[in-house]
């Protein structure tokens, strides 16, 4: 397998706050990485990095070993906490939109034959999903379980070389959380998908994936907090790591957090 | 007992608290309608309910000696006609810059201080340059409504643009929509019903505008009806013709609700949003 991410000396900074410093990392196509971290690490902005919102202030994302593009583009796909989903479009029209938008250009809609195609491709999904009886809904009247996976549903039907999921499940309940593990492994596994997905749940990054990444600060000055940035800690395959490890990584993140409780929870 | 925050009327109750106000206005208006014609029986300024009866019968039904027209009829379409054009158009030119100003931030920073410049003058105080440059019939009438409302609707409009979600952008970005794809499928579609919503708040300016123009200089219309009337003190012209222009912007408004509600299903959701 190829490398798909991998990112050189990357650093973030906003103003005279530094936000990330020296990302250094090699992701291989089919990869799941869980990103775990203290709130306002920079996890979401990684994230952000990676999906192009933001533009790093030093160094460079490759994509297959291209420079990434300096916006969102459809290669990505992305799932957010909330949001992700369209509210004027049935559930249907949610995901016939990606569909739409790269084949018609001008009017951004398909009709006749065309539509049906994307109709039939749309409603695969979304049975793999678990939304095929739902597909003249609102977003509205969907649960917020529900809601996910049509965001889901959404950005898979453009086949993007890269999922990345932003706390995804944070604002589920536990029992629908569980579900959604195992559809996303899934339709990991099935799609062949490089995943990259930020969690505020330690257990959630310890199972779900191959590989935990954990960010926090490697260096502290207590004089000038922003001072120094968040790198990668640890870097481990989720197989490999055994219960020792993840006790060490749960009570550094959990002292990180509590040295940094008057920032902003960075979502 | 409850307290009174908690105390909720049942739906019959609803009604009849939401008649009482109008029901005390109509008692009020007897009262002092009886005591002035009482001391004086020719009194005009509050004509007694057999009065204004009759001369809403006459206003209705009978044509203009002078025209051949039924005034009321002609004014109404008169006004109605420059009302509809004029907020209209200003509802076409609010949603184009609305959005291009909410999507675009070059448009933005290019144009949103002229646009608030151009709002903060005062709308009526252009009516005499309108009047020289358009001159004195129908455009002036129907630009000076177009100025009075379209700022205010392109400032609520590209609010409402930059109010949308983030993620929504981005994500529609990452299903490769192009910005004009973008503005059709995604930001078109979730404005047009906040559109509506703008045109109804504004629609009470529109008036006044018209109104005010009227006044000032036309053959027909209901202001102009209301101040030429105003010479005589015809109190039972003006008074059936003000309840009138209050019942068509009340019709106006609710047909506009309901409009949104069956183009926009989606946008009165359960929260019941208004």
């Amino acid at each position: 397998m190829s490398t798909r991410i991998a990112t050189r000396n990357l650093w973030k900074e906003y103003g005279d706050q530094v936000v990330l410093e020296r990302i250094n990392l090699e992701v291989t196509a089919g990869e799941f990485c869980t990103i775990v971290g203290a709130s306002g690490c920079g996890k979401t902005t990684f994230l952000r990095l990676l999906l192009g919102e933001e533009a790093p202030t030093r160094g460079r994302i490759l994509i297959d070993g291209e420079p990434l593009p300096a916006e969102p583009g459809p290669d990505r796909g992305i799932v957010f906490q909330r949001y992700s989903v369209f509210p004027h479009l049935t559930v249907l029209g949610n995901v016939l939109l990606g569909l739409e938008l790269r084949a018609a250009p001008v009017t951004g809609r398909l009709f006749g034959s065309a539509r049906r195609e994307a109709r039939d491709l749309a409603s695969q999904m979304l049975d793999a999903v678990g939304l095929g009886r739902a597909l003249d809904k609102y977003p509205d009247a969907l649960s917020g379980g529900m809601q996910q996976r049509l965001a889901l549903a959404q950005s898979l039907v453009m086949h993007p070389r890269v999922l990345l999921l932003d706390e995804p499940f944070g604002a589920l309940d536990p029992g629908i959380r569980s579900d959604m593990h195992e559809l996303v492994g899934r339709l990991w596994r099935e799609n062949d998908l490089t995943v990259f997905m930020t969690t505020h749940d330690l257990r959630e990054g310890f199972h779900l994936g191959t590989r935990l990444l954990v960010f926090d600060k490697l260096r502290h000055d207590p004089q000038a907090p922003n001072a120094y940035g968040a790198g990668i800690t640890y870097d481990l395959p989720v197989e490999r790591a055994d219960q020792r490890v993840l006790k060490e990584i749960a009570a550094e993140v959990a002292h990180a957090e509590a040295l940094a409780p008057h920032e902003a929870h960075v979502t | 007992m409850r307290r009174l925050i908690n105390r909720r009327p049942s739906r019959g109750t609803a009604v009849l608290l939401g008649l009482l106000p109008f029901l005390l206005l109509v008692l009020v208006y007897l009262i002092a309608s009886d005591a002035r014609l009482a001391e004086n029986p020719n009194d005009k300024l509050l004509p007694g309910f057999g009065t204004l009866g009759e001369s809403i019968q006459r206003l209705v039904l009978e044509p203009s000696k002078r025209t051949g027209e039924i005034e009321l009829w002609a004014d109404t379409w008169a006004s109605l006609r420059r009302l509809a054009q004029g907020v209209g158009a200003a509802a076409l030119i609010g949603l184009g810059f609305g959005i291009l100003l909410g999507a675009l931030p070059l448009a933005r920073a290019a144009m949103a201080p002229f646009v608030a410049s151009l709002s903060l003058i005062p709308p009526l105080a252009l009516l005499p340059i309108l009047f020289i440059v358009f001159g004195l019939e129908e455009l002036s009438k129907v630009v000076l409504i177009v100025f009075g409302i379209t700022p205010v609707i392109v400032r609520d409009l590209q609010q409402r643009v930059q109010e949308l979600p983030r993620e929504q952008l981005v994500k529609a970005q990452t299903l490769g929509g192009s910005t004009w794809q973008i503005v059709l499928r995604v930001i078109l579609p979730q404005i047009l019903p906040r559109l509506i919503d703008a045109v109804r708040l504004s629609l009470g300016a529109a008036w006044l505008f018209l109104i005010a123009a009227e006044a000032i200089a036309a053959t027909e219309g209901l202001g102009y009806r209301i101040f030429l009337v105003r010479r005589y003190l015809a109190m039972d012209v003006i008074l059936p013709y003000v309840a009138w222009i209050t019942l068509l912007a009340y019709v106006t408004d609710f047909g506009l609700k309901q409009l949104s509600r069956l183009l926009f299903p989606w946008y009165h959701g359960k929260e019941g949003r208004a």
